[in-house]
């Protein structure tokens, strides 16, 4: 009986995820037929690629954002860090141009490691609510970014061509940045559905006091939810200064909202405990095909942000009509 | 026998009033404005203190109905949003030869109207605050830019630019300030003094309790995201007189500094806490610090940097101190 009533639950649970990608699906793939009868353009392969690379690097902070939301937290200094560690990181190749690029990739990883752990340890050890804890390291990350520089720029002539290539070069045709993209992709679905951390990080968000009396270790997966996301955040950095070639103390400014949008279009909820990597993949390639769409269609970009709101809200009522729907034909098997 | 059972408490109390939120700022509030006296001899200058409170009127504004939200337990992100939306329509309808007051009440309507919205979601479908206000953030952003594009609106009468700039009769008490002391009473007496002020702290505090009890959640949820949205299209009327002219990325980010101020203020982020008079102190509170390093030359961004390091301080002080208060009484 318990058996039978278990996997019927876990049935449940899986329908969400599933119905909730297979929307998100279709509504892409919707998309892709309509813009692709209005523009010829924007099914060729160069134009699938310019999509992909605009969307892997928010993708990349999206996938952290999406670890520290599934805790029940958030986690708003994501776009502070990025810019703080993508300076850091164009400072130092600029003085030093014979550090190679994989140098500054790691590097940018280690103070992304150190900025999300500033939030980490304010999180748990000092027991600041989240939004506060990066409300407060996001004015303080970004104002250490325009204080280490002074307001100046690194521009493209003060990095080398091989750290600016680093983004720009393709392995079997696949561009590079996609390929690191999906990297951290896999590794994270793995980390997430595969080992027992990442399963205890789905139970402290979807209930964290019984997570703490099942013997959980609250804190420390907190804290490593908050590091990873500083971590990807670091390598965005380093990622973005080399695509678009220049650091810049308003960097990314206003990106925080993008990778938080990108996660709860993926059907990432807010409040906490469900969420998925392919879901926030999805989420991300849906914002990107649209801002890519508006421009081919010659829709002017001023209803970038509006259609973005637009399509954030549909997906949040979205979720919320359908996990209710699916909890009362549960409810209503349970009593039949 | 009376009077040694009753001595501890009362020196707890008296030791709780002096410990409370507000006293802390008020001390900061000195200590900022020491500094700021001894760093530049044009800080205590009656002028120019009435002066300093032009720039950080409007998200006062904002964040009183912001408080109520709050301490009810959610968070809307969409104020600058709503603010700049109502604004450019405001902006775009007197453009286009409707008079400058009817104008202003269309904002006012369009801003109640945002909130409404926000309001309705969160209450009727019980859908998460952040995520709606989240998609409003960017929808509400996105129409102004929608309807003004890279376009700048000028060109307002002097009557309505008296509104953001001017003193109030030969006074030098700014108007933004006078009509921020009325809204601020105002609000202080809805939630400190009314049953509706009460049932925000309830709601807060359990939700689900109070549904139970009968209390009409959802008409208080919709009636207060709608009070925000008029109050965000009040800041933005005040935001374009005092500017004179609206662009779409007017007042960008000014969400964070509201909800800043709120926190700061001592309202409990998770809900049911707070006061309209910790917010107000907040609000002076950083105004002053900002103005302070604005006179000697202090870059934005850095302004900003030391506003978050207070906002984390402020919640992070209070905690250590008592942790070692506990440890040096056990």
């Amino acid at each position: 009986m318990s058996v039978i009533a278990r996997k019927k639950r876990r049935s449940v649970l899986l329908t969400i995820a599933g119905v909730r990608e297979t929307g998100i699906s279709i509504f892409i793939l919707l998309l892709v037929v309509v813009v692709s009868l209005r523009s010829p353009y924007f099914l060729t392969v160069s134009n699938i690629k310019d999509v992909l690379m605009d969307i892997a690097i928010l993708s990349i902070v999206a996938i952290g954002e999406a670890m520290v939301i599934i805790t029940r937290g958030i986690d708003l200094s994501v776009a502070s860090t990025l810019a703080l560690a993508g300076m850091a990181v164009g400072m130092t190749i600029s003085s030093h141009p014979e550090i190679p690029p994989g140098g500054a990739l790691l590097m940018g990883m280690g103070i992304g490691a150190v900025l999300g752990s500033v939030n980490g340890l304010l999180v748990t050890k000092g027991h600041i609510p989240p939004i506060i804890t990066t409300l407060g390291t996001m004015s303080i990350y970004r104002g250490l970014v325009f204080a280490i520089s002074g307001g100046a720029w690194v521009d493209a002539d003060e990095m080398t061509k091989e750290f600016i290539g680093m983004t720009k070069g393709e392995i079997l045709f696949i561009p590079n940045l996609v390929f690191m993209a999906g990297i951290v992709a896999i590794i994270s679905y793995y980390f997430l559905n595969h080992t027992s951390t990442g399963r205890q990080i789905y139970a402290l968000g979807s209930n964290p006091t019984a997570a703490r009396v099942a013997g959980i270790h609250v804190h420390r997966n907190l804290f490593l939810a908050y590091l990873i996301s500083g971590i990807l955040c670091g390598m965005g950095g380093v990622l973005w200064i080399s695509r678009y070639a220049s650091a810049q103390s308003d960097t990314a400014v206003g990106f925080e909202l993008q990778a938080i949008a990108a996660a709860v279009v993926g059907g990432v909820s807010t409040l906490g405990g469900s969420g998925t990597i392919p879901g926030v993949l999805l989420g991300s390639l849906l914002l990107g095909i649209v801002v890519n769409a508006l421009s081919l269609v010659h829709i002017s970009p001023f209803w970038k942000l509006a259609v973005q709101g637009l399509i954030i809200l549909a997906a949040v009522v979205t979720d919320a009509l359908l996990s209710r729907r699916l909890q009362q034909s549960r409810s209503a098997e349970g009593t039949s | 026998m009376t009077s040694l059972t009753k001595a501890p408490p009362k020196r707890f109390i008296m030791l709780s009033l002096l410990l409370r939120w507000e006293w802390l700022l008020v001390l900061l509030i000195i200590v900022a404005c020491f500094v700021n006296a001894s760093l530049s001899r044009y800080f205590l200058d009656v002028d120019n203190l009435f002066d300093m409170t032009f720039n950080f009127m409007e998200k006062s504004l904002v964040a009183l109905p912001m408080t109520f939200i709050i301490i009810s337990g959610n968070i809307d992100l969409s104020v600058a949003s709503n603010l700049a939306m109502s604004a450019v329509i405001m902006a775009t309808a007197f453009q286009s030869g409707l008079n400058i007051w009817l104008a202003v009440l269309l904002g006012l309507c369009i801003g109640t109207i945002g909130g409404l919205i926000n309001g309705l979601l969160v209450s009727r479908l019980r859908l998460p605050a952040l995520a709606v206000t989240l998609g409003t953030y960017a929808l509400y952003r996105g129409v102004a830019f929608v309807l003004l594009g890279d376009l700048v609106v000028k060109g307002f009468p002097d009557s309505f630019i008296y509104i953001g700039q001017g003193n109030v009769l030969n006074t030098p008490v700014p108007v933004p300030l006078l009509l921020f002391s009325v809204m601020a009473v105002v609000f202080g007496l809805v939630l400190h003094r009314t049953a509706f002020g009460r049932l925000i702290y309830a709601i807060g505090n359990n939700e689900e309790a109070c549904r139970y009890s009968g209390v009409a959640v959802n008409r208080i949820k919709v009636i207060i995201f709608a009070l925000s949205g008029f109050m965000s299209a009040l800041a933005g009327v005040i935001m374009t007189a005092r500017f004179g002219s609206v662009r779409p990325n007017i007042a960008a980010g000014l969400e964070l500094d509201v909800i800043t101020a709120v926190v700061l203020g001592g309202v409990d982020i998770f809900g049911g806490q707070g006061s309209i008079l910790g917010v107000v102190l907040a609000l002076f509170l950083m105004g002053i610090t900002r103005f302070g390093m604005s006179l000697k030359n202090v870059p934005g961004q850095v302004q900003s940097t030391l506003i978050g390091f207070l906002l984390i301080l402020a919640i992070l002080l209070p905690q250590l101190l008592r942790r070692f208060a506990l440890r040096s009484r056990g």
